[in-house]
């Protein structure tokens, strides 16, 4: 393939490759600031009111536990919720894209 | 950081632990390691000749394999030892470093992975580079990445040095260089294939080892996390399952947090591994089961931890050693008796190794893919020629690395891992990724971001409490912060973005977009 030729640079400026380019990042974005928030706000109790984190659940086991894990978990999740987003909704509209080019 | 504190000078062992003794199991299992993989070592050297071979295996490893294989790299002893010492000394607190260091690889995800694979070829410098002038960008980006794996290098080799004497009873000099030859017959003969299935191997053994460490442990609470939390704060009281007083400044919370977070994103050896897998989903796939591996990982080190706090007991640990560096083995002694120890010994010896495979691998990438390549020959390559810049690399950083491991023997390694971090998160991770989303970044930009990032994380971390109070023993530190992140990648974003507005590149930013279809489709991908 030629990446430089005329059909691809019309590709580059087509609504739907504009649209999927835009897609992409408000995602990644979206997920990108639901982890930073999650982190940032964990440090910043644990820096300004380490009493909240320290309240007990059950009779012995903190708060500081399950959120701690759940931290974990949660990152684990956001990767797993971008992979199924680009599965099943990012690479079918690369793979329409793709044909298009070689339709050309 | 002083989780690396690593096990440097153990005093003499209680009597009821064979630590420090000669074990046959792990002696038995480690050689057994070294010649497994010295076997997929010979049987990769005759698939490697070419440089996509040497640099990337080909691109033939499945998502799943390189997931895992990234999770080798990762989880390094420290991580493996360090944290669950932390864990079992403080409680709660080293639960907040696991965090830190799994919360990276979601951005890795979002940001970088696709791009990464689609654009670059065998280092991440292909990337900053692809659009901006090379010769500049090449030389700054290596600086960056060597200055990176140098110091993450010698963190591994000194930690190594001194596990293996207290593991084993071997001396320190001969743990060194027993590493730093191995580790090189991984990379010089086997390349990417050889050094991606060591990291696949040790990164199973570690994650069953820990498994079976954790239900041997449970099994002492039946099988009740709820009865481990219970014997905890009954024997050492409440605090021990809350946050406590390891972070008290809320800036260096930051600091170190976006330290442990943005320089997993930055780590040369981590995104090299991205061009071993054939494509942009297979890259996605990686990093789901890298993130899945290593956050199991971190919830067993915590287990680990506090089963160790209370059926070893603090101050036998701290008695070893007073990071708590032992806690683990010490825990595995406990459960499983003196085999288990020796096998537990063993892979934590496997996990250095891997380790320094991975870093050396991709230190000699960036000589002769970006520095021999890309500045010498200027853009001109002759595959034989730079594999074999490549392989005489590998050997001048193996001898390095093993000198390294010998002169700074028994120095405080700590900071030589938050500075690695630092340097990855301030030098490398905000031109990378100010050179996949903006359109008007530029070479300038790019240089004096990475020029800032990396020599503000060397400058303010000499004067911060790290070295300036701890190390040379001074009464106040300059720098206020312990890990100079939070400036230092700051300052390399500012400075990328002032100095790309100020000069503007317009071939840069048309090259931004011609090259969008390979950025988002993978079209012309390698």
């Amino acid at each position: 393939m030629h990446p430089h030729n005329k059909p691809h640079l019309e590709v580059i400026d087509s609504p739907e490759f504009k649209h999927l380019v835009k897609k992409r990042w408000s995602v990644s974005l979206i997920l990108t600031l639901t982890i930073l928030v999650i982190y940032i706000g964990f440090l910043l109790v644990v820096a300004f009111d380490k009493s909240l984190l320290a309240q007990k659940l059950g009779s012995y086991v903190t708060w500081a536990l399950p959120v701690g894990f759940s931290i974990i978990v949660a990152a684990w999740l956001l990767t797993g919720i971008y992979v199924y987003w680009a599965n099943n909704s990012y690479d079918p509209e690369v793979e329409a894209l793709k044909n298009k080019i070689n339709a050309n | 950081m002083h989780l690396t504190s690593l096990f440097l000078q153990a005093p003499a062992m209680p009597a009821a632990s064979t630590l420090g003794t000669a074990n046959p199991v792990s002696i038995i299992m480690f050689f057994l390691f070294v010649a497994i993989t010295l076997y997929i070592t010979y049987w990769a050297a005759k698939k490697t000749k070419t440089g996509s071979e040497f640099y990337a295996a080909g691109r033939n490893i499945s998502g799943f394999q390189n997931g895992l294989a990234l999770a080798g790299d990762y989880m390094s002893a420290a991580s493996f030892l360090g944290i669950a010492g932390m864990v079992a000394t403080k409680g709660y607190d080293g639960l907040i470093y696991s965090i830190g260091f799994l919360v990276g690889w979601p951005l890795i995800m979002f940001l970088i992975a696709e791009p990464l694979r689609n654009l670059g070829k065998y280092t991440f410098a292909d990337v900053v580079a692809y659009r901006l002038q090379q010769r500049p960008i090449r030389i700054v980006s290596s600086v960056g990445s060597l200055l990176t794996i140098a110091f993450y290098l010698i963190a591994q080799m000194v930690g190594a040095g001194g596990l293996i004497k207290t593991l084993f009873g071997l001396q320190y000099e001969i743990a060194v260089v027993v590493v730093g030859v191995v580790m090189t017959a991984y990379v010089l003969f086997g390349g990417m294939l050889a050094t991606t299935w060591v990291q696949i191997i040790k990164a199973v053994l570690l994650l069953s080892g820990a498994t079976v460490l954790v239900i041997l442990s449970l099994s002492y609470f039946n099988y009740s996390p709820g009865a481990l939390f219970q014997a905890v704060s009954e024997k050492y009281g409440d605090a021990m399952l809350a946050p406590g007083g390891f972070i008290t400044n809320p800036f260096d919370a930051l600091s170190l947090g976006l330290a442990l977070m943005l320089g997993t994103a930055g780590l040369p050896h981590i995104l090299m591994r991205f061009y071993t897998v054939p494509d942009a989903k297979a890259a996605r796939k990686s990093v789901f089961v890298a993130t899945g591996f290593i956050g199991y990982f971190y919830i067993l080190t915590f287990f680990i931890g506090f089963s160790a706090m209370v059926l070893v007991g603090k101050p036998i640990i701290e008695g070893i050693d007073k990071g708590g560096n032992m806690a683990a083995l010490l825990l595995a002694e406990q459960t499983g008796g003196t085999a288990f120890l020796g096998f537990i010994a063993a892979v934590a010896f496997a996990t250095i190794l891997a380790v320094v495979a991975g870093l050396t691998l991709s230190g000699a990438s960036s000589i002769s893919h970006d520095l021999y390549v890309h500045v010498f020959k200027k853009g001109v390559s002759n595959e034989q020629g730079e594999m074999k810049v490549a392989r005489r690399a590998t050997l001048a950083l193996g001898i390095l690395s093993i000198v390294l491991g010998l002169v700074f023997k028994g120095q405080n390694v700590a900071f030589m891992v938050g500075l690695a971090f630092s340097i990855a998160a301030s030098a490398n991770f905000p031109a990378l990724l100010m050179s996949i989303i903006w359109k008007k970044f530029t070479t300038q930009g790019a240089v004096w971001s990475i020029a800032t990032g990396a020599s503000l994380s060397l400058v303010l971390i000499v004067l911060s409490p790290t070295i300036w109070v701890d190390i040379l023993h001074n009464p106040e530190a300059i720098f206020p912060l312990k890990n100079p992140a939070l400036v230092s990648m700051s300052g390399a974003f500012l400075v990328g973005i002032v100095i790309s507005l100020l000069n503007p590149e317009t071939e840069a930013a048309q090259k931004f977009e011609s090259e969008k279809l390979r950025t988002y489709l993978g079209i012309g991908a390698e």
